[in-house]
């Protein structure tokens, strides 16, 4: 169980716990405190996955964020997950990971043969090759690829992990605990101000536990302890560690990721395992440091080449060595520090640096130590398949084109760098157009959008002490704007080794006849010759060249291959880089789970379910129920083995012959109050208003601006000022909406108000020839007479102690009653009318029969207002006043509402009289004609008529009104079906009306 | 997510306002007469301005007013909000 490339104490880990994990099935072990990459390398593993396209063995590059190859599917806490960043993810006890996009395995790929045939993947491959024949695509190309590439399998299972969401405000939020982000939340913190401190990785100081230096005579790591813990007691500050601010949106919201419990053993039933964060930030710091960019050079991605200061961070964070025998291959004096971290644990590493012999603080400390420097030096191509061996190095000419002297030596591993990326990606998508820092190399921010300041190492500045000094100020400053306070704070001593320059050199010259592939891009697999090739075929555009080879559009987002990529193109477009530009950075910063983004918001929390107060009654009878927006309502109510069909039928044969019951609470209602109420409604509503008397209810329909109908309903004068206005379930809210728009802005001088009253009322309908029977039980001593209460009468009357509304209203066709009491009585009145009913045969019917109901009698409902059809297209031109205005009328006028051809409603019967017709169905003259076929109009809703014991449906005809008689047929592709019909008039049943007034 | 000022509330959450188009359109006066052409203009004709737009949301999931708010349609940045019976300039 010995781990070979563990040092003996270095490091952060606590090695009093040991965790066992699997890799690609072999047992193996860790401590607490490592991921899975600095376990692997503990234990000398390198080789973790499979290049996209390639499928090149690769091996671990970074130590966080910014690693492009090392994403393993990782099992842990019962799921499985694509994509972990093996130098992310922590290890937990019992975690399984298994190598991505090898097949069979990581060391025999299949697909690695496309590397020895790599003349036919070069840039633009996939637009090219696989676009003909087009029919390939789908049978032979894209399941190939599938299999042959792609990362991860995402989980079928469903997630049983708990993720929550969070909204989050604050004075100041730090994005980033490096020194500058330390500072800054410190100096806030100190003024008072509301301070959200945020770090993506487990521990809190970024850059200051793996450099050599010192503050206030403490080490950095200590430092940043004292002050962690400083602003963890102060009551003013949420410091948050493994959260990830991800995005910047607008008016300053942020959106960070908290990875709460995938570290943990064990956790409780309520912990989330991820948590979002929505934060609204008055000012933000955006303190996300930089990442070492790589020297381009051949076979750059052989497992065991290293990113530099990842190297340095395997040594002293988890106490690893990436390898016992490193070549250090630079541009800058950064990478020295790396290699008298490896010449402190024992190890003898070779210099290369790019530039010539000079000196400084440190070249002149690493000399002392009596390590091998070459200046003028770098690595031309590294040696090895699987893992590096050895490397083929060369002394560049003065013109560093060139090659003076090339020679081989051995090595177990490479750690190179090209200096630092500022991580600018927050302060871009913020809105801050980037501009081009010579000195860096690199892109930093310049002219704000937002509340956004970038300090210390993403904004380009690379010293501690400059760092430290932006980071007190700023956050002194910003936050004092908030919380006008200013608390005197001492910038601290600091000691630290000073940098000589950097070297302008980004990729290494390549002998002539070698022909190494140097890869700019690792996770998409893209390689200088592909960007070279992208530029000679006319690719200009950096967006064009990005989207032709790919390169940084993996999910690392480039960051450590999008400013080489630009460095290549300017070099052969012969332009600075500025005049390249960059591409657009864009959210999210890093991968984040779908579990994250949905939050609660799944299965019965997807959104609240409204029920009725008779929702209890319905469930105990067996009701099969229907979503109605949010509403839960019986679509019908089951006995023994019926069908919905059967069901149904049942049902509405009842109303039609006894009586029955449904629950209509669901129906949108609007109180309407004022002494313009009715000036209101006329202007409201298509038809008169201004006589309706108070006790009588009245059908009303009303448009939209354009003339299209926008809903029907019934309203009634409860008394002088007093209207109750019902609409369609489904267009409640935007009704109240509607009509709020025009009493606040069209009309402010109506005094009208209007309240939703939906939730007060519970509602039954009472239907059927006996209801008026069953009525004068429920209300023995109220006269229900057809003089007494009329159709469209209302009445207010005491049901069985409980105070009551009776409106005399029907959608059913029937003669019928809707009885209204307060929500907390529903139950009581319902289980009152089925116990009274019982006499009369009373049942209760759903949905599905008040369809069957309306259909054959004609009324039209959704299917037919579908947002395209005009008062006259559905027979509802009675309703449309000639005398008065109302909201819609001038658009009744215009031309295409008037031709002779206008759509009409009509009604539809097969001629079979047997084959129901889909809804949906297209009408057409002839059934075999060559598509496209003419379409005459569609069926909207279709039943089978209980009343005459065949289907029935309406449809929406062009020239609807001269068409009565006529024979068509309706085709459903989708069904498969084509069924002749007859034209008949939408009024199947009782066409004079005459059972409604009975 | 925008952030906006309610007149009556104070700042608030987009997701609980519901936009309203154009707060410039004028409906004509009811029981006037009305030229096709103006009828025309008001339901359907509306400008896309790239920039500084004045429009209507309504404070749904809130105190379910309408008001006015001036916003750029290329930035977002909202400058000014108002009731629906003030003017904005
Ligand atoms: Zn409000």
């Amino acid at each position: 169980m010995s781990q070979p490339f563990r040092l003996n104490k270095e490091g952060l880990i606590n090695r009093n716990k040991k965790i066992s994990f699997t890799f690609n099935g072999k047992k193996l072990f860790g401590y607490e405190g490592d991921t899975i990459a600095s376990a692997l390398i503990a234990n000398g593993i390198h080789l973790v996955g499979r290049s996209f396209k390639y499928h090149r063995p690769r091996g671990f590059f970074g130590a966080g964020v910014e690693e492009p190859n090392a994403k393993l599917q990782v099992e842990f806490n019962g799921h499985s997950e694509p994509n972990v960043n093996a130098t992310e993810m922590e290890l937990v006890e019992g975690l399984s990971a298994t190598s991505q996009n090898c097949w069979p395995s990581v060391n025999f790929d299949i697909g690695a043969i496309n590397n020895f045939l790599k003349m036919f993947f070069p840039a633009g491959f996939y637009y090219k090759t696989f676009m003909w024949p087009k029919s390939f695509w789908y049978k032979i190309y894209e399941p190939f690829i599938r299999k042959a590439a792609g990362l991860g399998v995402a989980s079928i299972e469903k997630d049983k992990e708990r993720y929550e969401h969070k909204f989050e405000y604050c004075d100041l939020l730090v994005t980033g605990s490096g020194p500058s982000g330390l500072a800054s939340a410190y100096a806030a913190a100190k003024n008072g101000a509301k301070v959200i401190l945020a770090e993506d990785k487990p521990r809190f100081g970024g850059t200051l536990l793996t450099d050599d230096v010192s503050i206030d005579n403490l080490s950095g790591k200590d430092w940043a302890e004292k002050i962690i813990s400083e602003l963890k007691s102060m009551p003013n500050v949420t410091v948050k560690n493994r959260s990830q601010v991800f995005g910047y949106y607008d008016h300053n919201m942020l959106v960070m990721f908290e990875r709460v419990s995938d570290h943990l053993e064990k956790k409780s039933k309520f912990t989330p395992r991820q948590r979002l964060w929505y934060i609204r930030a008055k000012e933000t710091i955006l303190s996300t440091g930089s990442i070492e960019r790589p020297i381009v050079f051949g076979n750059n991605d052989t497992p065991g080449i290293f990113l530099s200061a990842a190297a340095k961070e395997y040594m002293k964070v988890y106490g690893v060595l990436v390898g016992k025998k490193p070549l250090i291959f630079t541009n800058n004096d950064s990478a020295y520090e790396t290699a008298l971290e490896f010449k402190k644990n024992n190890v003898e590493p070779i210099i290369l640096d790019t530039r010539e012999e000079h000196s400084s603080e440190l070249i002149d400390e690493a000399k002392s130590k009596g390590i091998d420097i070459r200046f003028s030096h770098g690595v031309i191509v590294a040696n090895g398949y699987k893992k590096v061996k050895s490397a083929k190095i060369g002394k560049l000419n003065k013109d560093k084109n060139s090659f003076e002297k090339i020679e081989t030596v051995d090595c177990d591993c490479i750690c190179v760098s090209g200096f630092w990326t500022p991580s600018v990606h927050l302060a871009s998508q913020s809105g801050n157009k980037l501009k081009y820092e010579e000195k860096i190399d690199a892109f930093i921010p310049d002219k704000k959008k937002q509340h956004e300041t970038s300090v210390g190492a993403a904004n380009g500045s690379f010293t501690l002490e400059e760092s430290l000094k932006n980071g007190f100020e700023n956050g002194s400053n910003l936050s004092a704007k908030i919380t006008d306070t200013k608390a005197e704070i001492a910038i601290p001593n600091v000691n630290e080794k000073k940098y000589g320059a950097h070297d302008k050199f980004w990729c290494m010259p390549l002998p002539k006849n070698e022909n190494p592939k140097r890869f700019v891009d690792f996770q998409n697999d893209v390689s200088v010759s592909d960007i070279e090739i992208a530029l000679r075929e006319g690719y200009r555009s950096i967006e064009h060249v990005k989207r032709y080879t790919t390169l940084g559009m993996a999910t690392d987002q480039g960051r450590t291959s999008n400013l080489n990529g630009l460095q290549l193109v300017s070099n052969i477009e012969n332009k600075i880089v500025p005049e390249v530009g960059h591409t657009t950075f864009r959210p999210p910063f890093t991968p984040i789970t779908i579990g994250t983004i949905v939050g609660r918001e799944v299965g019965m929390e997807y959104m609240p379910t409204r029920k009725t107060p008779m929702h209890e009654w319905h469930e105990k009878n067996n009701a099969v129920f229907v979503d109605a927006g949010a509403w839960k309502r019986p679509r019908y109510y089951k006995q023994g083995n019926e069908t919905l069909f059967e069901a149904s039928k049942r049902e509405a044969k009842n109303v039609r012959e006894n009586v029955g019951i449904c629950d209509v609470t669901t129906l949108g209602k609007i109180d309407i109050k004022g002494p313009d109420a009715a000036e209101f409604l006329n202007r409201v509503y298509t038809n008169a208003w201004m006589k309706l008397p108070v006790g009588k209810a009245r059908y009303g329909l009303m448009l939209r601006e354009d003339g299209i109908v926008m809903d029907d309903g019934t309203t009634t004068r409860i008394s002088e000022n007093h209207y109750h206005m019902t609409t369609t379930t489904a267009q409640a809210a935007n009704v109240l909406s509607h009509l709020e728009y025009y009493l606040q802005i069209v009309w402010p001088e109506l005094n009208v108000n209007v309240v939703s009253t939906t939730e007060q009322w519970a509602g039954a309908a009472i239907a059927g020839p006996k209801s008026r029977d069953m009525l004068s039980k429920l209300y023995p001593d109220l006269d229900v007479s057809n003089d007494a209460l009329p159709f469209m009468g209302y009445k207010e009357a005491d049901f069985f102690g409980v105070p009551s509304r009776i409106f005399r209203i029907s959608f059913s066709g029937e003669l019928a009653y809707e009885i209204n009491v307060k929500s907390d009585h529903g139950m009581f009145m319902w289980e009152k009318m089925m116990e009274v009913g019982k006499e009369f045969g009373n049942q209760p019917y759903g949905t599905e029969a008040l369809s069957t109901l309306r259909i054959e009698m004609g009324h039209v409902a959704g299917p037919e207002l579908d947002g395209r059809t005009i008062p006259s297209d559905v027979s509802l031109n009675g309703l449309v006043s000639k005398k008065k205005d109302f909201i819609g009328k001038n658009s009744l006028g215009r031309e295409a509402f008037n031709v002779e051809s206008r759509q009409k409603i009509v009604g539809l019967i097969p001629i079979d009289r047997k084959s129901s017709i889909p809804e949906g169905s297209h009408i057409v003259q002839d059934q075999n004609a060559k598509l496209p076929n003419p379409k005459l109009g569609h069926v909207s809703s279709s039943c089978w008529s209980v009343e005459n014991n065949n289907p029935f449906s309406l449809a929406i005809m062009k020239d609807g009104k001269n068409m009565i008689g006529k024979k068509f047929f309706a085709v459903s592709p989708l069904k498969n079906k084509s069924i002749e019909v007859e034209v008949i008039s939408s009024h199947y049943v009782d066409p004079e009306g005459k059972r409604v007034r009975s | 997510m925008l952030y906006i000022k309610c007149p009556y509330c104070g700042l608030r959450a987009q997701k609980e306002f519901s936009y309203g188009g154009d707060a410039t359109v004028k409906r004509p006066n009811i029981n006037e007469e009305v030229s096709s052409e103006d009828w025309d203009n008001f339901v359907y004709m509306r400008k896309s301005p790239r920039g500084k737009h004045i429009e209507l949301w309504q404070h749904i999931a809130g105190c379910r007013q309408w008001i006015k708010v001036q916003r750029d349609t290329a930035t977002h940045e909202i400058f000014q909000t108002a009731k629906v019976t003030e003017e904005i300039r």
